[in-house]
This record gives structure tokens, C-alpha cells and sequence, in this order.
């Protein structure tokens, strides 16, 4: 569906997408994840033809974005980051509108709006003013919005920032059913439990270069233990803790607020640590995360 | 939670081919249906400012005048006839300065609309004649109400080339308003600069390039703020149509083609920013 090689764009002097190569295939969920400015929406505004690359290869749907823009634009859904639904309009004539910039007929756009209410659970909000949705509805609808069409690709920057959890998990829900019934996503993130939910597979992208590839397991088993203990002693002892810990678990990570400990077991590093005499404030045992698969590639945590 | 199914393919699936031609006409129609937000201010403004235009000079100022301004062939022509025309222009001119600052402003930055449809096919230019299309309907509309009261207050002469007075309502709107679009979707933010047009641009040109005196009484040292002027381009035209205002032919012709100029000119570097903006 997509499919990109040594993919470059520039804005004068700087790189914000630095060549960088992946494919999408049907019916996949693919995620680019990373820290904000790591070159994710740029990435997704070039495979949207909306902006031209400036070195390269692009085809998405087989066609080249600089030739055939709106022929590609055709086939795509966009969730922009920053929603930009119609506020002057009522809930279901945003829907409409937008459908008409497809070609679609009027009743078509109408039959389309209220079987897309329905999914993005907004049938009682049909006659609702836009600014008079939560933010988590006006997510729906911006979804729904990009499904008007039926495209073949549904791209989606950032769908759930701002949202509270609730909110998220619903939109989740809807995402995984579209999944289920075979749309291709392509989603960026920046967190770590969206990519692990959406995600088939993806690209870890930072400093708009793909610093890993994979699918989420995948990329936790390559890049991380299985398990990592979180112990914290205080942001002025951790340091000098984390000396005397040396040798537990694979490898040790002193963060400013407390220290991780990738190992295969997380109950034996505990209690190599309590043998040592050391007794943190707290101490937590958890499954590797994507999180971590991002410390280890880049010194960084993620939402910067 | 239900499930409601979503057919991804049935018989409401897009077309692959991008729908070029008619997509113009697709953001006119979502003006359109904005426009119906405020369909009240739009009925209003275009009954009330003729109406008290006309009344105020017509019942009010014309009778303290004793000099005659203008004449048509049939020799001079009351007060409210010559300035008539120039008041439907203005009106149009009065509508694109709201309709092409602040729409923009909405759908770059405020609505931000204009993103939204740009992930559709429609290109950027299509967005561009789209809201042309739209405003040149709310102009048009404007300026027939604009004539109905016209000829409500016998303020027309010919009655067989006034019919064209909307034509050259719109044509004056645009060729103030499309060089304003292209400068409104050059702006990040509104700081002030669309009020600075309306007190700095558009007043001095609404008094100074012969709405309600004609260009000559002013100094000559003045006579070029109505040579630059859409407006004063369009109301000398008007008043051709409308009375038959003594004039070589091609003056007249002069007229046309300025207003063309700016129009076009306009046109073309707001397709221009436009794309640059939105790609």
C-alpha cells in the first residue's frame, strides 16, 4: 500500500525526515512511533500527498504523490492531529460536506454520514453542534469524517493525544474493530501503549531516522528484557545505589528519578537487592515495554 | 457497547478518479451551507445598507444640494442617481473585505477547514475559486437587492443597461477583495490587520475616490487615489451603465480592464499563496 525508500524532506537547512525506508502491506496496522518532532507528521503528510519529498521514493497505492495527488487523496482516510472539523456545522453535515469533496451524491454522502454515526457511536449527536462534543467525540467524528469515503488506507496522526483514558479506550475499540474488518492503518504515536494496542508492526523513528523495526513483541524481546524492575531511593541516592547493584539483572538504567533493571526475572533482581541490604522507598516489578525499547535505542524517554 | 457493522466496500464505495472539475463548486457548496449560519446578517445587510443609504442621501442630503454633480445624455440627473451606483459598489467592496479576511483567518487558522478539505482531492486552487464562487453569489445577491431598491427609489436612469449594475457590483467586489484574499492567506495570525483595511483602506477609498462627488472636484494632487482604486473604478463604470454618464468609450474600456486587473492579479497570487501555504 505504502512504500517508501531513502524517503527525505527539508526544510532549508533542516532534515526533518532523514531517508528513511518501510512498507505497508494490506490490511495492516502500521505505527511510526516517536518523540515529538522526530519527523512523524511529516512522514505522514509526504504519504498523504500532501506535501512533496524532496529526495527518494514514494508510491502509495501504487502512484507516485507528486503526479497523482488526488487520485491517492482520493483512496485516503486523514485523523489529523489537530482536529479540523467545521464548527459552523452540525455534527452530521460535517460528515456530508466532507463527503462531497470525494464526488460522492448528496444521498450517498447522507446514507455514508448515518452508518458512520452509528460506528463512531454519535447517532444522538447527529443534530449537535461540533464545539458541543467532548474531545473524545470529536475525535470519533473526525474518524468517521476520514472513513467517508471508505478508503483503502486510514492514516492517523496521533489519534488519541489530549484524550483522558476512557475516551482513549473507546476510540481503541473502534480503531480494532476497522482493523478486524481489514482497513490498513497507518498510526503515529507517541505512546507506547497505543502503538503496543493498534500496532502490527512498526517503525521506531527518532531524529527522522528509523531507529528500529518490528513488530511491538519484537522489538521488546530484540531491544529490552523481559521483565524490568523499577526501584526508587530517592533522586539523591539513586546514582550511588545503582553502583552497588552492578552485575543484577542484564543491564541497569539510573534515570533522575529512579533506577530500571532489565532482567529475564524481576523477583530474583529483587531480591539480589534485598540481600545487598538496600531497601528502596518503592519497588516495582513489570512486563518490558515499548518504553523501554525507546530508553535503550535513544538515552531518552519518549515525551519530551 | 454494540457493534454496528461498517461496510468498507459495498455500493457506497469512493471513486478512484479525483472528482478535478466539480471541486470548486463542492467548497462553494460548504460556503454556502456556513454562510446559511449567518444568513441573517447576510438578508440584513444587504436590505438595511441600501435601504438607509438611499433614504438618508435621497430624502436627506440630496435636497440641500443645488449644484448638479453629473449629467446623462438627457442632461443633469438628480443627486441619489449618481450616487447610487457607487453605493452598490461599495456594498459589494464591503462584503469582501469581511468575506476575504476573515473566512481565511477561519479556515487557515481558527476552523482550520481548509486543512481538512486539503486532504481531500481538492487542490488548493479549487479551494481558492470555491469561496470566489461563494462570495461572488453573496455579492451578487447583494447588489440585486442593492438595484430592487434602486429602482424602488427611481435612483436609476437607463433602465435598459442597469440590469448589468450587479455584473459590475460583483466585478468591483472582487477586484477589491481577491488582491485582499491574497494577502489574508499570507497571514499567520490577526493582529489587527484586517481592521487597519477597513479604517485605512477601505474608508479612505469609499471617501476619496468619488463614491459621493466625482474625482474632479478633489485637488488633482488627489485625483490618484481614485485611479488606484477598484472602487472608484467600478462606481464610474456603474454610473456609465446606469444613467449613461458622458464618457469616451474608452474610458469606459480603461475602466473594465482595471477592474479585470486587479481581479485576476488577485486570483492568481492567492492560487499562488494558497498552494504554497496548504502543500
Amino acid at each position: 500500500m505504502v512504500h517508501a525508500q531513502s524517503l527525505t524532506k527539508k526544510y532549508g537547512d533542516f532534515t526533518a525526515v532523514d531517508g528513511i525506508d518501510f512498507e505497508v502491506a494490506p490490511g495492516e496496522s502500521f505505527g511510526l512511533l516517536g518523540p515529538n518532532g522526530a519527523g512523524k507528521s511529516t512522514t505522514m503528510r509526504m504519504v498523504g500527498a500532501v506535501s512533496s519529498r524532496t529526495g527518494g521514493d514514494l508510491s502509495v497505492l501504487g502512484l507516485d504523490p507528486d503526479t497523482h495527488g488526488p487520485q491517492i487523496r482520493a483512496q485516503l482516510g486523514v485523523v489529523p492531529q489537530e482536529d479540523n472539523l467545521d464548527a459552523e456545522l452540525k455534527v452530521r453535515d460535517n460528515l456530508i460536506v466532507y463527503g462531497r469533496y470525494f464526488g460522492l451524491s448528496r444521498a450517498v454522502c447522507a446514507a455514508r454520514a448515518d452508518e458512520l454515526l452509528d460506528f463512531a457511536q454519535l447517532t444522538e449527536k447527529a443534530q449537535a453542534k461540533v464545539d458541543d462534543l467532548s474531545g473524545g467525540m470529536k475525535r470519533r467524528l473526525t474518524i468517521a469524517r476520514a472513513l467517508i469515503n471508505t478508503p483503502r488506507v486510514l492514516m492517523l496522526d496521533e489519534p488519541t493525544t489530549g484524550l483522558d483514558p476512557q475516551a482513549r479506550h473507546v476510540l481503541w475499540d473502534r480503531l480494532f474493530r476497522l482493523k478486524e474488518q481489514g482497513t490498513t492503518l497507518v498510526v503515529t504515536t507517541h505512546y507506547m501503549d497505543e502503538a503496543e494496542q493498534l500496532c502490527d508492526r512498526l517503525v521506531v523513528v527518532d531524529h527522522g531516522r528509523i531507529m528500529a523495526e518490528g513488530s511491538p513483541a519484537a522489538l521488546i524481546r530484540e531491544h529490552s528484557s523481559r521483565e524490568v524492575v523499577e526501584l526508587r531511593f530517592g533522586s539523591t541516592r539513586n546514582a550511588a545505589v545503582a553502583a552497588e547493584l552492578e552485575g543484577v539483572g542484564d543491564r541497569i538504567e539510573v534515570l533522575p528519578d529512579r533506577i530500571l533493571i532489565y532482567t529475564p526475572s524481576g523477583e530474583d533482581a529483587l531480591e539480589h537487592v534485598s540481600r545487598a541490604g538496600l531497601h528502596p522507598t518503592t519497588s516495582l516489578v513489570r512486563r518490558a515495554s515499548l518504553e523501554d525499547v525507546f530508553l535503550r535505542l535513544t538515552g531518552r524517554s519518549l515525551i519530551e | 457497547m454494540s457493534a454496528p457493522s461498517l461496510s468498507t466496500s459495498p455500493t457506497t464505495a469512493a471513486p478512484v478518479a479525483a472528482p478535478h472539475r466539480r471541486a470548486a463548486l463542492y467548497v462553494a457548496e460548504h460556503q454556502f451551507r456556513s454562510m446559511l449560519n449567518y444568513k441573517w446578517t447576510v438578508v440584513m445587510v444587504g436590505v438595511g445598507t441600501p435601504l438607509f443609504y438611499l433614504l438618508g442621501i435621497g430624502l436627506g442630503l440630496a435636497t440641500l444640494l443645488d449644484a448638479d454633480l453629473a449629467s446623462g445624455p438627457g442632461g443633469p440627473v438628480p443627486y441619489v442617481v449618481f450616487v447610487a451606483p457607487a453605493l452598490l459598489a461599495s456594498a459589494t467592496v464591503s462584503v469582501a473585505t469581511e468575506e476575504f479576511t476573515y473566512t481565511v483567518m477561519s479556515g487557515f487558522k481558527w476552523r482550520r477547514v481548509f486543512w481538512g478539505i486539503n486532504a481531500t482531492p481538492v487542490e488548493p486552487g479549487s479551494i481558492v475559486s470555491g469561496l470566489v464562487i461563494a462570495v461572488a453569489a453573496r455579492m451578487a445577491f447583494g447588489s440585486l437587492l442593492y438595484l430592487a431598491l434602486m429602482l424602488a427609489f427611481g435612483a436609476v436612469g437607463d433602465l435598459w443597461t442597469v440590469w448589468l449594475l450587479p455584473l459590475v457590483g460583483v466585478l468591483g467586489g472582487l477586484a477589491f477583495g481577491l488582491p485582499l484574499l491574497a494577502y489574508a492567506s499570507t497571514l499567520k495570525d490577526d493582529n489587527g490587520q484586517f481592521a487597519a483595511v477597513q479604517r485605512f483602506v477601505f474608508t479612505p477609498l469609499f471617501l476619496f475616490s468619488g463614491t459621493f462627488y466625482p474625482l474632479e472636484t478633489l485637488p488633482s494632487a488627489l485625483h490618484w487615489i481614485g485611479w488606484i482604486s477598484p472602487l472608484w473604478h467600478a462606481s464610474e463604470l456603474g454610473r456609465v451603465l446606469s444613467y449613461g454618464a458622458v464618457k469616451p468609450a474608452w474610458v469606459t474600456a480603461v475602466h473594465v480592464l482595471v477592474l479585470l486587473a486587479f481581479a485576476i492579479g488577485g486570483w492568481l497570487i492567492a492560487r499562488r499563496t494558497f498552494t504554497r501555504r496548504l502543500r
